[in-house]
């Protein structure tokens, strides 16, 4: 099973909303998150080793959702599962709805994308393996699975370097940039897509409730970088640090 | 914070962002979703691998060496969009077809133009009049890019007057021996298929005309030099040279005598799918001096800021919009059935024409730069001035239009209403039409006689075509 995300496409110059609410995203190119397409990558290549018989993908939010499971239709996944949720998710809810979608699938391996560019929360992964109890693999740069024994080795990208696990599936796995090249949905792909199955489901189906422990407070550009300033002697520096920017 | 900008640096800015701009230019009031993801997914493929060698291509006037652009675009599904599933084809119509085109004549002009000749000229003229055995025998090849199409009508003595043509097939043992030359014909270097008409009967006019299918290497067949062009650099054209070539008999198209059928029908879609290249052309403009325009300042503003460049802009838009809003209109009624040679002319004739006017604007909102080979607006007018010429010149178009308006709206009976919607036609006026249903095959066109006027409706599931009655003869068919 995938989890996708739609966001505002990685090309497009972010505006923030005037009320400062958040950013821009009416008349704005929207596409599958980049981690979401390497993760859907990575699942359409395991089925295609032949150690996954189907290739599940799963978007949660407002009905415009359906286009980015088409694209991944398109990619090759084999249906696509639509939560419809009319406002925007938290990790923690997405985390707990894919629990419920994974009681009812019963997947050998859910494989999300590290982090999502819009909100860049890196969570989602890490909350849903917690609330499962399943081993997690994040920021993988390499995944081999071993169907006999029923585990996946994973290389995670960590700041120290290269950390290797064993995971016992089911497992969680994020992807990060370097695990592979996402594919082009082929034009055959595309037409296909159009017959292949979209399930909905509510969030009362799926009995969750959202619940926002988090309120946005305001949303603004970081700031302009100013110009620099080129002094004429030691003696102004030490006076600017020490007056203006008040660090000595 | 002022940046003083050079001028290789700018051009290099440019491209960098034109992934970035290019990005709100589909048009979601004309494609569902589906039609959307496919242009999106043709959109990528041509901005990776033939957009890099746009400029090569024009310089060098010819096809980039170190990849096979043929074969790429053959593993991509491009070339038999309208070809069925058999073949190796994808079995859709023609909007995805044009859809295809503006997007990889946006990447390239030329590549764009040549892909034409090759997907409808050729495939789709095999695909529409081909036998079993023919199609067996060339789509698959050449839907794969393996082999490369062409087709070949006109002449060094007839171009806009294409029935003269003086190219002969005299009957022989087993099948006919061509003699004569053809002109300006798209892919002719390249090509291993062609499509080439010639007169079986020259004493019999439009009617002595006859298709042929020749392959490159039958004896007697021969490519002369390739044509230095002024823009389209790169779709390779040439003249062909037939000097007792023998063609076998199983390698007529359609039938003997009838090759003008095929010829006129194919020169409808020809048109339709062709009018989407211009429509890529006026993107690729927009895509050029969009970025152009925040990039470059001017008295202490960006130019883009100016009335001036802003007007021009806003008409480069309109103009790309409407011209592109009438293609896919018209391609989508050709998909329904509804083949009408009007609108067929009709959106080639101004969308060629727009997009010339479209690339002189860009030039002009590139000021100094649009006059310099690095920026891509040069290369851009060049390619955009071949499609009022090519496939009919703009004239000819015309003159198909404002002859079938005028036939049509004839004295003194009930004026010919022809509402060609989606959901019904409606005819009152002096004769009947026969109501068929036909998406291929030949496409043929009789007069109305004098029977009494009825109104009929018919259903987007069936198509219908008018068939013009012989009497009509050469006039209706001095026309390319």
């Amino acid at each position: 099973m995938v989890a996708v995300k739609r966001v505002v496409d990685y090309a497009v110059k972010i505006r923030v909303k005037p009320d400062k609410s958040g950013v821009e995203t009416q008349n704005v190119k929207m596409s599958m998150n980049p981690f979401c397409e390497i993760a859907l990558e990575e699942a359409l290549k395991i089925k295609e080793s032949g150690l996954a018989k189907e290739v599940v993908a799963v978007s949660m939010g407002p009905s415009n959702c359906v286009d980015t499971l088409r694209t991944g239709l398109a990619m090759g996944a084999d249906r696509a599962i639509h939560v419809e949720a009319s406002r925007d998710l938290v990790p923690l809810t997405v985390a707990k709805l894919l629990k419920k979608l994974v009681e009812i699938e019963n997947p050998g391996l859910l494989i999300l994308g590290k982090q999502a560019i819009d909100d860049d929360c890196n969570q989602t992964g890490q909350m849903i393996a917690g609330l499962l109890g399943w081993p997690q693999g994040t920021f993988a740069s390499k995944v081999v699975l071993d169907k006999e024994k029923q585990v996946a080795t994973v290389d995670r990208e960590v700041d120290g370097g290269l950390e290797t696990l064993c995971l016992d599936l089911p497992a969680v796995i994020t992807t990060d940039l370097r695990l592979n090249q996402p594919r082009y949905a082929t034009l055959p792909n595309i037409m296909k897509a159009k017959s292949k199955p979209i399930k909905k489901f509510t969030l009362e189906e799926l009995n969750v409730e959202i619940k926002s422990d988090l309120e946005v407070v305001q949303v603004t550009e970081p700031p302009k970088r100013k110009a620099g300033v080129i002094l004429s002697s030691v003696d102004e520096l030490i006076d600017k640090l020490k007056n203006e920017a008040h660090v000595i | 914070m002022q940046r003083i900008i050079a001028a290789s640096s700018l051009c290099s800015k440019i491209l960098r962002k034109e992934r970035q701009r290019a990005l709100f230019s589909s048009s979601s009031l004309l494609f569902d979703d589906t039609q959307l993801q496919f242009k999106q997914s043709v959109r990528q493929f041509a901005h990776e691998n033939i957009a890099p060698h746009a400029s090569k291509i024009d310089q060098s006037n010819s096809f980039p060496k170190e990849v096979n652009l043929w074969k790429l675009m053959g593993d991509f599904n491009l070339h038999g969009i309208t070809a069925p599933e058999e073949y190796g084809g994808l079995g859709l119509g023609y909007l995805y077809h044009c859809i295809a085109m503006e997007e990889i004549s946006r990447a390239s002009g030329s590549v764009g133009l040549s892909y034409g000749a090759h997907s409808n000229l050729c495939i789709n003229q095999l695909v529409r009049n081909g036998s079993a055995a023919q199609k067996e025998k060339y789509l698959p090849k050449l839907i794969s890019g393996e082999h490369v199409g062409a087709l070949a009508m006109s002449e060094p003595n007839a171009g806009s007057d294409v029935v003269s043509m003086k190219c002969k097939a005299d009957r022989v043992d087993g099948g006919y021996l061509l003699n004569g030359n053809k002109m300006w014909c798209t892919n002719g270097p390249s090509a291993q298929t062609l499509v080439v008409y010639a007169k079986t009967d020259v004493t019999a006019g439009s009617k002595g005309i006859t298709a042929f299918i020749i392959e490159k290497g039958m004896p007697g067949y021969s490519t002369a030099q390739k044509l230095d062009k002024l823009g389209m650099r790169g779709s390779d054209t040439c003249e062909l040279v037939f000097e007792n070539c023998f063609v076998p008999e199983e390698n007529v198209l359609g039938k003997e005598g009838k090759g003008v059928y095929v010829l006129m029908s194919g020169l409808d879609l020809e048109r339709l799918v062709l009018s989407a290249g211009p429509i890529g052309i006026m993107q690729a403009c927009l895509d050029v001096v969009l970025p152009y325009i925040r990039e470059r300042s001017q008295f202490g503003r960006p130019i883009g800021e100016f009335q001036l460049i802003q007007g021009k802009v806003a008409d480069m838009y309109t103009s790309l919009q409407s011209s592109r809003s009438y293609v896919y209109s018209v391609a989508r009624d050709c998909d329904s059935g509804r083949v009408d040679p009007k609108d067929c002319a009709g959106v080639i004739l101004s969308a060629a024409e727009r997009a010339t006017q479209v690339a002189l604007q860009a030039i002009q909102c590139l000021g100094g730069n649009g006059y310099v080979n690095e920026y891509a607006t040069g290369r851009l007018l060049r390619d955009a001035k071949l499609y009022e010429i090519g496939a009919g010149t703009s004239e000819i178009r015309r003159m198909v239009i404002g002859r079938e308006l005028f036939k049509q709206h004839s004295s003194n009976q009930a004026a010919l209403l022809v509402n060609l919607s989606a959901s019904e036609v409606e005819v009152g006026r002096r004769g009947t039409v026969e109501n068929k249903a036909r998406l291929d095959g030949s496409y043929k066109a009789k007069s109305l006689s004098n029977q009494t006027a009825s109104s009929w409706k018919s259903t987007p599931a069936k198509g219908f075509h008018m068939e013009w009655c012989q009497s009509f003869g050469n006039r209706w068919f001095m026309e390319s």
